[in-house]
């Protein structure tokens, strides 16, 4: 059938089209298997275009934000080095305030916490749809990345990884609206979860009416879910209402400005919850 | 020929979305550019290949976000395909019965795409009317821009050519 005739009898491509794209969801809906084999093979191509066009956008603007920064290199310069002087005895303040607490942390055997490992990692792109939040990154399992591992900045939580590639890696942010993480009211230790809604703040659920929350309250992480280490920053509580149900209604404010992110830190070290869950399946 | 046009335009729009969207990922009004690429292409391309670029478009944009692949292309390809059929059945020449169709469009797209995504128990959303509204304005303005863009950029180029010949003689 030569194009023309396609093209004639668009009716019958629609619902031939239509079809197949039933056919396509059902499988996948009723199988349940982990990342399709289509999905994970059209995002490792599509990430190496989206690396070459960050790579040719970030070219252009180190070039343009060098040739502005030589224009007041001089004056900085001085600015830095006064600022570098201060510092320099700020330093030593500080470091004679952490050996002091260093010993009154062994004194109160708080010193149980664990270095996290983290490895750097510059995004390259966004999500294809705008119903999704997700992001790019160029680190995959060459680097030792895989799905489920925490990815933060310095700010706070970002989101996990969820389809690693050979040299990239989908990162679904926390905003989104399938996002979850465990977490507590740093200042009462009220439990609950936040999830995404899509915008760009969170909702924190399964707090109970009794419990202690307030606007401004810093939320963090409770390492309970296996995916985020315990009291990294989440959120500030911007909302809490009555909800006429046993739980509180409660918004929260991410600590990190999603569209300002530029590099983010990949957590490699297992959550003690997930090396517990390890441990069960041996 | 004209068939790598629109895989063309399509991929450009993909790769335009993936690279701006964390830009403005702050989300009411986050602009679906491979939804404006699908409709654009339907208005001047008929319903076949209105429903081929929104079946492709939509595939590769499930593939590379969502964890259903099927349902952004079901809901592209049905979108481009009544845009398609809209474009040839009436006249959609001026600004704002063009808004209208972009804007119907994105509407239809949200309503099949979080329909399909409840019905399948996959997503749910919370009242999602002013996001959809929200979007569904922004993907109409652009679309209406493009299509001026498009149709204004050859005159504009050949006005100044023409005077600058003006100018030598």
């Amino acid at each position: 059938m030569a194009l023309s005739d396609i093209r004639q009898h668009s009716g019958y491509l629609f619902l031939a089209v239509v079809l197949g794209h039933v056919l396509l969801i059902s499988a996948q809906v009723n199988s349940k298997r982990g990342v399709p084999v289509l999905e994970a093979v059209t995002f490792g191509v599509f990430s190496e275009v989206q690396r070459t066009l960050t790579g040719g956008f970030s070219g252009i603007r180190d070039v343009w934000s060098s040739y502005v920064g030589l224009r007041h290199v001089k004056a900085e310069n001085d600015e830095l080095k006064r600022r570098l002087a201060a510092a320099e005895i700020a330093v030593q303040e500080q470091r004679a305030l952490a050996d002091r607490a260093r010993g009154l942390e062994k004194l109160l055997e708080l010193h149980d916490r664990v270095e996290l490992a983290t490895t750097g990692a510059e995004i390259i792109g966004a999500a294809a749809s705008p119903d999704f939040r997700t992001l790019t990154i160029d680190k995959g399992t060459r680097e030792g990345v895989r799905p489920d591992m925490a990815v933060i900045a310095p700010a706070g939580v970002v989101g996990r990884v969820v389809v690693p590639s050979a040299r990239s890696a989908k990162v679904q942010l926390l905003i989104d609206r399938n996002a979850a993480v465990g977490v507590i009211v740093e200042r009462t230790r009220a439990q609950g979860v936040v999830v995404g809604s899509g915008d760009d703040r969170l909702q924190m659920q399964y707090v109970s009416e009794a419990s202690d929350v307030a606007v401004g309250d810093l939320v963090v992480t409770s390492g309970i879910d296996a995916i985020y280490p315990k009291g990294l920053a989440v959120g500030r509580v911007e909302v809490v209402e009555k909800n006429g149900s046993a739980f509180k209604r409660i918004v929260v404010k991410p600590t990190v400005d999603f569209t300002q992110l530029e590099e983010v830190l990949i957590v490699l070290t297992p959550t003690p919850a997930k090396e517990a869950a390890a441990g069960v399946s041996e | 020929m004209r068939a790598a046009g629109v895989i063309l335009g399509v991929v450009a729009a993909l790769a335009l979305q993936t690279t701006l969207a964390r830009y403005v990922v702050r989300g009411t009004v986050a602009i679906d550019l491979v939804l404006v690429a699908v409709v654009y292409v339907a208005l001047t391309s008929g319903p076949a290949t209105g429903l081929l670029a929104g079946t492709f478009a939509g595939l590769v944009q499930d593939a590379l976000s969502t964890p259903v692949i099927g349902i952004g292309g079901l809901a592209k390809t049905i979108v481009g395909f009544l845009a398609g059929v809209i474009g040839t059945q009436f006249i959609v020449s001026q600004p704002l019965p063009r808004f209208v169709v972009f804007f119907g469009a994105s509407a239809l797209h949200a309503v099949i795409f979080m329909g399909l995504y409840t019905l399948l128990d996959l997503r749910h959303f919370d009242t999602p009317y002013r996001v959809v509204a929200g979007q569904s304005t922004a993907n109409a303005l652009v679309g209406v821009i493009a299509f001026q863009v498009v149709e204004l950029l050859p005159g504009a180029v050949e006005r100044r050519r023409a005077a600058k010949t003006r100018l030598r003689r």
